[in-house]
């Protein structure tokens, strides 16, 4: 058997279990609509959880991206000092972030695109669930009875058939969705601490080695003007004498 | 005939395009069958090609029952399968 028949039947089944069997077709109108409206608040919904995922994708890329760039910095803080190794761990630790934000990227487009449908489907669901609540109620006071039966029938599954469309798209998205929102979890965990953070984590080291190497040059370099003042100059005593000294005379001998 | 892409839309199709669109459902299922990804993909764009442009979009405010419904238009073999497997014993069981 064909595909299009199989899937005309699960599609038939699903609306058909959205088909209420009132006994006056007017009445039908109005809980179809009930019920169009229900289907609308859950795509809508959808839409939100979807971009709360893109969200989070995005939050954690931003925080990737950041660390990436302090090893960048300190790569290049490194070489000042002249320590190219030091540099050479920086950036090796900032290519393995390179390549999970990559994968955030592709995350994001996937995400972004089944945004984008769940969007569309609320749209034109959207669309048709106005158009229905105004013909409804000229449908209620058109049609007489007999012909209430089978065209109010056929305009409820119809919509229906709609809603089971827009059911199965929101469906597919959320499928999607979850198994990136495990990988987003994951994620999560690895930003706060674990794996992802052996690999940040030791920027600290490299950090406390820069750091070193800069605490040590300050030092090398007051030590050298410590020694050059002992070295070459009077002792100190008489000199700080001398400069209180100088600021007394200064005053006498300025005018008033 | 009314033609629904799932998560696209109805079409109205012209009744003598129905063996066309039966010859492009059965290359569409022999890739099932068979589960050629590729072809799949090949067999599911020749189909909703061939509904589109044969057929005229139904508006909004056209509420009719669909009497033939072709799946995703970017539908995996994989998920196809899996539509088809959760719902294959409720739906009349003559699908084998």
């Amino acid at each position: 058997m064909g595909v299009m028949k199989r899937f005309t039947g699960i599609v038939q089944a699903k609306t058909n279990k959205l088909l209420d069997k009132a006994e006056d077709p007017r009445e039908s109108l109005d809980l179809s609509y009930q019920k169009q409206l229900e289907s609308l608040q859950k795509v809508r919904r959808s839409v939100a959880d979807v971009t709360t995922a893109k969200k989070r994708i995005e939050l954690q890329a931003s925080q990737l991206q950041s660390q990436a760039d302090k090893l960048q910095g300190q790569a290049k803080a490194a070489l000042t000092q002249g320590n190219e190794d030091l540099a050479r761990e920086a950036l090796a630790r900032r290519a393995a972030l390179a390549e999970q934000l990559t994968d955030l990227k592709t995350q994001h487009d996937q995400v972004s695109a089944q945004e984008q449908k769940l969007i569309d489907t609320a749209q034109k669901l959207q669309a048709q669930v106005d158009s229905f609540r105004t013909k409804k109620e000229t449908m209620k006071a058109t049609y007489t009875a007999a012909e209430a039966q089978t065209k109010i029938g056929e305009a409820v599954s119809g919509i229906s058939e709609s809603m089971s469309d827009a059911g199965m798209s929101m469906q597919r998205a959320q499928d999607k969705i979850d198994g990136m929102q495990a990988r987003a979890g994951a994620m999560d965990e690895l930003l706060a601490s674990g794996a992802l953070t052996d690999l940040t984590n030791p920027v600290d080291d490299i950090q406390a080695q820069l750091n070193k190497a800069s605490t040590t040059s300050t030092v090398d370099a007051e030590l050298a003007a410590l020694k050059a003042e002992v070295g070459t100059g009077a002792p100190p005593a008489p000199e700080l004498g001398a400069s209180a000294a100088e600021p007394a005379a200064a005053h006498e001998d300025s005018p008033s | 005939m009314i033609v629904r892409i799932l998560g696209e839309g109805q079409y109205l199709v012209p009744d003598d395009q129905r063996a066309t669109l039966d010859t492009l459902d059965d290359n569409l299922d022999s890739a099932v069958h068979s589960g050629d990804e590729t072809g799949f993909a090949a067999a599911l764009a020749a189909l909703t090609t061939e509904v589109r442009s044969a057929g005229q979009a139904l508006a909004d405010d056209d509420f009719a029952p669909s009497d033939l419904v072709v799946p995703f238009a970017d539908a995996s073999l994989e998920e196809t399968k899996a539509l088809l497997a959760d719902h294959g014993d409720s739906n009349g069981g003559d699908d084998r």
